[in-house]
């Protein structure tokens, strides 16, 4: 019961808020943001109760739906589920406070969209149904197509209509795989059934399993995204909003990378094995050609944006490497990615309010006139390279000490990407920050609510590198993932 | 004719009296506000005969017609339909035309053809049923005499009807010509019982696909379709989408079920090329457009190549499928050409893609149901068009289809491409001075219409069980 409040409480107040705009704009703002700081804390009070993940379930709850299909509405918590959920509503408290003042336009409208986003990516992470996975999946589209759409820079039109076209064409690859399994599933042992659960233990030909995996990992694939696929991104993220940015890059993207954990591994493990190196091998492309790009980007948001593609090729190399300890590095890079990207691109959005650029070249030298501002990105930026004693650090070490053992090569490759990390990180605090400061901008630097949000999100990121453990813990290894 | 079959006729009956008696009002008395009333209360009177009809089904009326679950379900989907456009053609009318009171004597009798079409299992009634609704279109379809398109339009279709009835007829004589019989289950047994699929016969199925496939609106017979939405009054456009179409598929499926076609793999093969050419003739040309009646008329193409896909799959669920897309497909349709309705002014329909710029902003409610709609036809959840597409799939993945189903996912994106292109217009900001000139009226009944209409859309995407159990039962007595 207390998933489906979960779900619920951001579905009501999205409505709530879209109704309240012909009141006052401050109205939505204050009825999104509790709704989602009373989601987060709820999602806390399970965290203490549970500080460990044994491995069990936690919570579950099942009423049918339709049942003539064996579809029910399923939904269950394990630790990674929490994290990710934790993650979420953080980032989403955080992504209404970014636009307290820059969204004026169609306040109501912008706080419905932006909770049933955060509500589809709930959903997403709790559903314990395919079918109910895929109706998440696609329901979050929507309100994110009107958040780029509508909220965003110059050419948001066009970005909106690729990021929709692109999942989309991934998402109706992964319903046949879905309704692949079904049917396998179905004539295998008579029972047609959505269920996770029911479905994990289907016995198929490995040439089927092959085929429907196949149609999940690409679905996945372009939301994480890896290489080939990840052209919409960069147009998304510099289109959309700060806070559209906050929410593709720190969540977004995660439910590719969670679908990868919780569905491909464990509903097809013969077909993994054998698709294993190649994924990695995408990865370490993805690590490698995304850290590149970025470096060559003059556009603020874009070489963020690329810095994530180069990030989440990490997350798709030690979701391959079937370990435990790259598994433990996967889940740890997702969250703090999404913190220290969320992060970059909330000062990128601040920059962007004050100057009204986003190209890199016509800055340089702000650190003397926001001191604050520039500390900030130092620290999110030393995040992105890998420094110790922040979470990406953590992750990446774990990653990389996992893949280690799977795959010699590609984990030298991969390494080398933290060369690449290190040199567009040092870019943007050369270009942005240091150097000659030719325009002489005259700044105001954060201000109280931007402080706020900067100082939590610090908290968070050097949280997670002094002190892992409770993450670790309870990102507890599910059996599947070690063979 | 014995009680029973008094009884389960009983809605066509009622209708057929109903546009008896209209006529003798519109000579009588001239009042549109009486005969719109009448209109409504003879679909509702059709609608409330059916209950009674359910006690003798399955019912034969031999040779011609036949009263089953399958059809009842079916006259009651194009009753609901065509009391739906009669309450959204009300304003529409009122505003344009002196002589508008014959619309509902014409769209009643249309209404019959439709429903003929759903009972019949002979080739006569087929071709009564035919008639009766291809030469009430020519009338409806032409009716706003003064405008220039609207002659074209009904011209054009009355030719196209005529031909593509000629090869129907002929088609049906070479059946005949070689089964000896003209009631489905007869020309079935006729076939099994010869083994195989003679030449003539063969002919006679291309010809009569021929004369099917333009009511369907399918390529290579899709021509005259977005001329035809053009020009034809609204609720017209919407009534030949919706009832006109599903009639005459839900006639297709009796038919091929009846002479077991799933057992000539050529028959498959010529409906499989149609419905992979109406997906992407459909859909390629619908991104072209800039016309709103244009972009629905081809994607109404499409949407029958989606259809055809289930039609193909040959298991049980494909004609579930069907039943479940055609419900959806009919309410998305009638609320799509509703909004246009509604958003149409006295004298100018708001047809391009620019009069819709910033309605969002301007009409809220009317954008949201706008948006509804196409996010349906587009297949998005919590919507019925979700639960249709993915009954479709399903139906594919089931009977095997797979490479149906990539050309069905494959264009599933390239029609998501225009339905997000008018949604984004809506929602896009026109600059100063752009604002266009098109001023709806927006009835009362207009807008409570598409209220409904979008409670059911999304009462069916999020709760289709009920809807699929009731298909379920139906679809029994056909396999």
């Amino acid at each position: 019961m207390i998933l489906l409040l979960l779900l619920l409480i951001p579905f009501v107040a999205g409505l709530l808020s879209w109704v309240a705009a012909g009141g006052r704009n401050t109205w939505c703002r204050w009825i999104a943001l509790v709704s989602l700081l009373a989601d987060l804390l709820i999602t806390l009070g399970i965290w203490i109760q549970h500080p460990q993940d044994t491995g069990q379930w936690w919570y579950t709850y099942r009423v049918s739906w339709i049942p003539q299909f064996g579809i029910s509405l399923h939904l269950a918590m394990d630790g990674l589920s929490l994290l990710m959920l934790a993650l979420t509503f953080f980032l989403g408290a955080l992504a209404v406070l970014i636009s307290w003042k820059e969204i004026q336009t169609r306040v109501g409208f912008f706080h419905f969209n932006l909770l049933f986003v955060l509500c589809g990516i709930t959903g997403v992470f709790l559903t314990m149904d395919l079918f109910l996975f895929y109706f998440f999946w696609e329901m979050m589209l929507i309100p994110m197509y009107f958040l780029i759409g509508i909220w965003g820079h110059e050419h948001r039109e066009y970005a909106a209509n690729k990021f929709f076209i692109f999942t989309q064409a991934g998402g109706l690859l992964m319903l046949l795989a879905i309704l692949g399994l079904y049917f396998v599933h179905g004539a295998n042992t008579n029972v047609y059934t959505f269920d996770y659960f029911d479905l994990l233990r289907t016995p198929m030909e490995q040439a089927t399993g092959r085929w429907l995996m196949l149609g999940f990992l690409i679905a996945f694939l372009v939301k994480v995204p890896a290489v080939p696929f990840h052209t919409w991104l960069p147009d998304a993220h510099t289109e959309a909003s700060t806070a559209g940015s906050v929410i593709l890059a720190g969540l977004l993207l995660k439910t590719g990378a969670y679908g990868i954990l919780r569905f491909v591994l464990p509903l097809f493990p013969e077909a993994v094995v054998v698709y294993a190196p190649w994924i990695m091998l995408l990865g370490v492309a993805g690590i490698l050609y995304g850290g590149m790009l970025a470096y060559a980007q003059t556009d603020l948001k874009r070489l963020i944006a690329y810095t994530s593609v180069s990030h989440m090729g990490f997350v798709l190399l030690g979701a391959f490497a079937f370990n435990e300890i790259a598994y433990k590095g996967v889940v740890m890079q997702m969250i703090a990615h999404g913190i220290s990207t969320g992060a970059l691109f909330i000062i990128a959005g601040a920059l962007y309010e004050r100057i009204h650029t986003r190209d890199i070249r016509e800055m340089g030298g702000l650190w003397s006139s926001v001191p604050l501002m520039g500390s900030a990105a130092m620290i999110f930026v030393m995040g992105s390279l890998g420094l110790p004693g922040l979470g990406n650090f953590i992750a990446e070490f774990l990653i990389l000490l996992g893949s280690w053992e799977a795959n010699h090569w590609l984990t030298v490759l991969a390494t080398i990407g933290l060369v690449v990390a290190t040199a567009y990180s040092l870019r943007i605090m050369q270009h942005v920050f240091f150097g000659q400061d030719s325009r002489q901008y005259a700044l105001q630097d954060l201000n109280s609510r931007e402080l706020i949000i900067i100082i939590a999100l610090v908290l968070v990121i050097c949280w997670l590198g002094f002190y892992p453990q409770p993450v670790l813990h309870t990102s507890q290894i599910i059996d599947y993932v070690v063979r | 004719m014995s009680y029973a079959d008094f009884i389960s006729l009983g809605p066509l009956i009622t209708l057929c009296a109903a546009a008896v008696i209209a006529m003798l009002l519109v000579a009588v008395w001239r009042n549109h506000r009486l005969v719109y009333a009448f209109t409504v209360l003879a679909f509702l009177m059709g609608l409330m005969a059916i209950v009674p009809a359910i006690r003798y089904i399955p019912h034969l009326v031999p040779p011609l017609l036949v009263i089953d679950e399958f059809s009842l379900f079916n006259t009651g989907l194009i009753l609901v339909a065509g009391f739906i456009i009669v309450l959204l053609s009300f304003n529409y009318f009122e505003e344009r035309e002196e002589r508008k009171e014959e619309y509902y004597l014409l769209l009643l009798l249309a209404t019959i053809g439709a429903m003929v079409l759903v009972v019949s299992r002979h080739f006569m009634s087929l071709f009564l049923g035919l008639e009766i609704l291809s030469i009430s279109l020519y009338g409806l379809i032409a009716y706003l005499r003064a405008r220039e398109r609207s002659d074209e339009a009904g011209i054009k279709y009355l030719m196209l009807a005529a031909l593509s009835s000629a090869f129907l007829l002929f088609g049906m004589a070479l059946i005949y010509a070689f089964t000896g019989h003209m009631d489905f289950p007869g020309i079935g047994a006729a076939l099994r019982q010869a083994g195989y699929l003679p030449v003539s016969v063969m002919a006679g199925f291309g010809l009569m696909l021929i004369g099917v496939g333009f009511k369907l609106g399918v390529v290579p017979f899709h021509m005259w379709a977005p001329d035809i939405y053009e020009g034809a009054p609204l609720p017209v456009a919407a009534f030949i989408a919706t009832v006109s179409k599903g009639g005459m598929l839900v006639l297709l499926i009796r038919f091929y079920q009846d002479i077991h076609g799933n057992d000539y793999p050529m028959l498959w093969w010529i409906v499989a090329i149609v419905a992979v050419s109406s997906m992407f003739v459909g859909n390629w040309l619908a991104l072209m457009q800039q016309n709103v009646k244009r972009i629905l008329a081809y994607s109404s193409i499409a949407h029958m190549g989606y259809i055809l896909v289930a039609f193909l799959s040959g298991v049980q669920t494909g004609l579930e499928a069907i039943a479940f897309y055609l419900v959806a497909y009919f309410i998305t349709s009638i609320g799509a050409f509703g909004v246009v309705i509604v958003m149409s002014s006295s004298q100018q329909d708001a047809e391009t893609v620019a009069d819709y710029k910033g309605l969002f902003w301007r009409y809220p409610w009317v954008a949201t149901i706008f948006t509804a709609m196409l996010l349906s036809l587009a297949g998005i959840p919590l919507t019925a068009g979700f639960i249709g597409k993915f009954y479709v799939v399903m139906a594919g993945v089931h009977g095997h289809q797979w490479v149906l189903l990539f050309m069905l996912a494959a264009n599933s994106v390239i029609g998501l491409y225009y339905y997000i292109r008018l949604i984004a217009a809506m929602f896009n900001t026109p600059a100063a001075g752009e604002w266009v000139a098109v001023k709806p009226a927006l009835p009362v009944a207009g807008n409570i219409t598409l209220a409904l209409l979008m409670i059911l859309l999304v009462g069916l995407g999020v709760y289709p069980t009920g809807m699929m159990q009731l298909i379920q039962q139906m679809m029994k007595i056909l396999v």
